[in-house]
């Protein structure tokens, strides 16, 4: 089973392989570029780790394209088990970090198992949709609705990771519109998501914490608060456009190094790309992630069963969500949610997860004829 | 297969969806980049650098000698940013610097455009605050010494209206282009030569380019420009006459002005009560402004150039040299005075009850017998009179660049018609031949009358410029043998057993003058002759206008006390001690000066 044969090899998509890889890499150049000391000779070590977590995530890619993917249908539910169970210690003694307790330290490491868990639920609503035969129900979906999303989502607000859990839900209705709802089950959808928004949103708006309150105030009002979100979102424009056609250089640019960007390697790493590479090496960068989600949509429309179609599009989902809500925030048309650029924003654990999950892409892919010996 | 079953294949949907995301994306992109690419390169500039302007070294001015009359000092301020500044440490650092915990927490906690600012928490550390700090340098992040230069005005009180002092950019100074080179927080000459001079003595700020990072935190010097230092000047004023002439009012309210009659270049300039510049400075507290501006005595009056007031006797030159002129009195024209003058059902008294008798005109000047000048000005008339004042300078603005300067008033039958809408009376010629009613004038006209008495005739611009170019302002049209005459006088004046001026005989020089009392009451009423019995602010005004040496006079001076009583006791001194001073002084640097060659 973990015989890498030499069809494996000659299948293994090494197309998505390496736009990824190249997203890696340009993004590990721009943590070097982001956290260089303008001040001081020492670089700092971002960029290294980085790199190190890479190799991790080649690896983790590797491992979980090795066997086949219908294992993972098989040994979802405990893995879903484990995965809540790592959210409540999460709750109970996790680390704080910006005002959020996302992290469990193992020894010296620390990681967030809401990387991890974002794949576990993919694999487990994959699992429950393609049991169902035809358009989804209305019970059906209020089932796997309350089992699979509910519960975690309010795990994950509570952490407080608002912006995983949002995009849990996310992933969650654009499959279940994929899939093809019944006219019932989509009009009561409609007609609930409709009616209860306000009263959700009110709901939602009451256990925001403060911070997470002022992104949304800034964002739409930017003016509010010089210092604080808005400020972020017009450094962020200011460093985007100031890169101007075809940026100022490597090395060159001053809004990250200089601190006038907030999250400089993390959230807003594409604002430092942009502004040291201009508009022609955004639409680079943008054409590698264009690649990558049509590739994703591609096998899951050639995968050979309906696991592997649905598991296949939750990630590309999952990729895409990241990919357009970060771009956009940097680009001040989405509110600051403060989620990464996946493949390229640093951050071990998510690098990793985003490894492992287009190890299952590949996976998918890889073994996409029915006849595989 | 589900997903392909109900109609098309939604996948492909989703990968339309996509694509117009990628549009959306991309065309932000070309917003951003493209379209607003140049401004936000230009705000990404702006972030990046910050201008420093720097002020330059201030010029040093100098008296007529050489010898410095202001100085730059360096002090130590401590400044602090507030974005850097940890609010727990106020505490501490109010007990470091003496001063209250809440006055640093409310100067940081005031909103300003970016916390990275730096906002001073005091000024003129002393060596021992700065070691504290220092030593105890990481304690207090956000906290810097800066060095600072202040204008010490080394005279304090002394020439305080000549000099001025430096004052803040007003805030309608802070939109003038003039001043755009300069750091805000910048002083410049806000009063007298600071003011009139800022220009020369300002310099040419430089200007510190800095790459700074989002803290506000300085981190390399892209560039530099030097300040260029304000040229020093000399001013003509002689700091030991000066010095002489405020000790000389100690206690007193009135003006000096003392002039070259040669060139018009100011030798002193004395208002007093006076006060002291070095409290403007840095930016004057509340509390010193009310205790300066409040006072009656208002000393922010610069009175030699201000303050008008009827010139008294003195004014009787201008009706001698009237009379001269016109040919209505020679050397030798009598008139008896027998202390008083008929006209009508009024009686103009002189100031000596029992009359002069006969008296001429050198007896009536050294005298100051009143009914001489009453007679002459009968017959003189007030619009020549008025001519030959305005001829002399009186009446009209002497041009100096000190601001604020009045003009007095001579008055004629137009300007009363004019502006009181009533005839002239002849007693209102009467009392104004001798200084009285209408006329007033300046200390700084008088002086500038007395000049051209000796100086042949010539009106100057007063100058406060030392071996600047003289501005010759008119020659007056008399005969030199008049002014003699004048100059044999006023010399009697103070020499002769019974002149009014003898208080100010000198042992050391010639010195000739007029002296003037200018009545506050009208005459009228009667106080004893004994003047200390009198409230002072019915007392006369004293006036002694004076030049030295006779032969070839080098000073001409004016002296006004404010309700002094008689010019002869108590102005005429004030000259005689101020004259001599300078003509110690002169001797002095004669022989240093023989020395050194």
């Amino acid at each position: 089973m973990f015989r890498i044969d030499r069809t494996l090899i000659r299948n293994f998509d090494w197309l998505i392989f390496f736009t990824v890889i190249a997203i890696s890499v340009i993004g590990i150049l721009t943590i070097f570029s982001a956290t260089r000391q303008p001040m001081e000779s020492t670089q700092s070590p971002f960029y290294i780790k980085q790199f190190i977590w890479l190799l991790l995530g080649v690896l983790g890619l590797i491992v979980f394209v090795s066997f086949d993917y219908i294992w993972l249908s098989r040994i979802s539910v405990p893995m879903y088990i484990a995965g809540l169970i790592f959210l409540l210690i999460v709750l109970i003694s996790g680390k704080t970090g910006m005002g959020a307790q996302r992290w469990i330290g193992i020894g010296p490491m620390s990681f967030q198992p809401s990387e991890f868990f974002k794949l576990i639920f993919i694999i487990m609503i994959s699992r429950h949709f393609s049991s169902i035969q035809g358009s989804i129900g209305i019970m059906s979906l209020l089932r796997i609705f309350f089992v699979f999303v509910f519960l975690p989502f309010m795990l994950l607000v509570k952490q407080p990771d608002l912006g995983t859990g949002l995009v849990i839900i996310i992933i969650f209705i654009t499959l279940s519109l994929t899939m093809g709802l019944q006219k019932k089950a989509l009009i009561l959808t409609v007609i609930i998501g409709s009616v209860s928004m306000p009263f959700l949103g009110n709901l939602m708006w009451e256990r925001l914490e403060d911070y997470q309150k002022s992104r949304l105030i800034a964002f739409v009002e930017p003016g509010v608060d010089p210092s604080g979100i808005g400020y972020h979102i017009k450094q962020s424009k200011v460093a985007i456009g100031s890169g101007e056609f075809s940026g100022k250089g490597f090395l060159k640019g001053t809004q990250g190094p200089f601190r006038f960007l907030p999250e400089k390697h993390t959230d807003f790493i594409f604002a430092v790309f942009a502004e040291e590479w201009g508009f022609i090496g955004s639409l680079f960068l943008l054409s590698l992630y264009f690649l990558l989600i049509m590739r994703g949509l591609d096998t899951a429309r050639k995968a050979k069963d309906d696991f592997g179609k649905i598991l296949a599009l939750g990630i590309t989902f999952m990729f895409s969500i990241y990919f357009f809500v970060n771009i956009g925030m940097t680009l001040g048309i989405m509110p600051v949610v403060g989620i990464p650029l996946p493949f390229f924003s640093y951050g071990g654990t998510a690098l990793l997860s985003n490894y492992i999950s287009l190890g299952v892409l590949i996976n998918i892919r890889t073994r996409r004829f029915a006849l595989f010996y | 297969m589900q997903i392909k079953k109900n109609g098309p294949d939604r996948i492909v949907i989703v990968g339309y969806i996509i694509v117009i995301g990628f549009i959306i994306l991309l065309l932000r992109l070309w917003q951003l980049q493209i379209l607003q690419g140049d401004e936000f390169r230009r705000i990404s500039e702006s972030n990046r650098l910050r201008v420093i302007n720097v002020q330059a070294p201030r010029g040093i001015i100098f008296d007529r000698n050489g010898t410095p009359l202001v100085k730059n000092t360096p002090y130590f301020i401590a400044t602090v940013i507030p974005g850097e500044f940890d609010g727990n440490n106020a505490d501490a650092l109010s007990k470091i610097l003496d001063i209250p915990a809440e006055e640093i927490s409310g100067k940081i906690n005031i909103k300003r455009p970016s916390p990275f600012t730096t906002i001073i928490i005091k000024k003129r550390l002393s060596f021992r605050e700065v070691s504290v700090i220092e030593a105890r340098r990481t304690d207090f992040p956000g906290l810097i010494i800066e060095i600072a230069v202040s204008r010490d005005y080394i005279y304090g009180k002394t020439g305080a209206h000549a000099i001025g002092y430096l004052g803040k950019l007003t805030p309608s100074q802070m939109e003038d282009p003039e001043y755009r080179d300069l750091p805000r927080h910048a002083f410049i000459g806000q009063w007298g030569v600071e003011k009139y001079f800022d220009k020369t003595l300002r310099g040419i700020s430089g200007q510190k380019i800095f790459e700074v990072d989002a803290l506000g935190r300085e981190i390399r010097l892209l560039q530099e420009k030097p300040p260029v230092k304000g040229d020093d000047i000399t001013l003509s004023l002689d700091i030991e006459l000066q010095k002489e002439g405020e000790k000389s009012f100690e206690g007193l309210t009135g003006a000096l002005v003392a002039l070259q009659p040669e060139t018009g270049e100011i030798l002193g300039l004395v208002s007093s009560p006076s006060f002291d510049p070095n409290k403007f400075v840095n930016g004057i507290s509340y509390a010193d402004w009310a205790a300066i501006t409040r006072q009656k005595t208002m000393p922010m009056l610069n009175r030699a150039l201000q303050s008008q007031y009827p010139p008294g006797s003195t004014f009787k030159i201008i009706t001698a040299i009237a009379a001269l002129e016109e040919g209505i009195i020679d050397t030798t024209t009598k008139k008896y005075c027998n202390g008083r003058m008929n006209y009508g059902k009024w009686n103009y008294n002189c100031w000596k009850k029992k009359g002069h008798g006969s008296v001429n005109l050198h007896k009536a000047l050294v005298e100051s017998c009143d009914v001489y000048f009453y007679e002459v000005g009968r017959q003189l008339g007030i619009d020549k009179i008025y001519e030959y004042a305005l001829k002399f300078g009186l009446g009209r603005e002497t041009g100096i660049l000190l601001g604020g300067e009045r003009k007095g008033l001579i008055p004629n039958t137009r300007w009363k018609m004019a502006t009181k809408n009533a005839p002239w009376f002849l007693g209102e010629t009467i009392i104004s031949s001798i200084g009285q009613g209408y006329v007033s004038t300046t200390p700084i006209q008088m002086a500038v009358m007395i000049s051209a008495i000796t100086n042949g005739g010539i009106i100057y611009r007063p100058v406060i410029l030392k071996d600047s170019a003289p501005v010759p302002l008119g020659k007056i049209d008399v005969k030199p043998e008049t002014l003699k005459i004048i100059r044999d006088s006023l010399l009697g004046v103070v020499d002769e057993p019974k002149g009014t001026g003898q208080a100010a005989k000198s042992a050391i020089t010639t010195i000739g003058g007029k002296t003037g009392t200018a009545q506050v009451v009208s005459a009228g009423q009667q106080y004893s002759e004994n003047s200390k019995d009198i409230p002072e602010k019915y007392r006369d005004h004293a006036w002694f206008i004076a030049f030295a040496p006779g032969e070839k006079a080098e000073i001409a001076i004016s002296v006004f006390v404010e309700h002094g009583g008689h010019g002869g006791s108590k102005a005429a001194p004030i000259a005689k001690r101020v004259i001599e001073a300078y003509m110690l002084q002169k001797e002095k640097q004669e022989e240093s000066t023989d020395v050194q060659n």
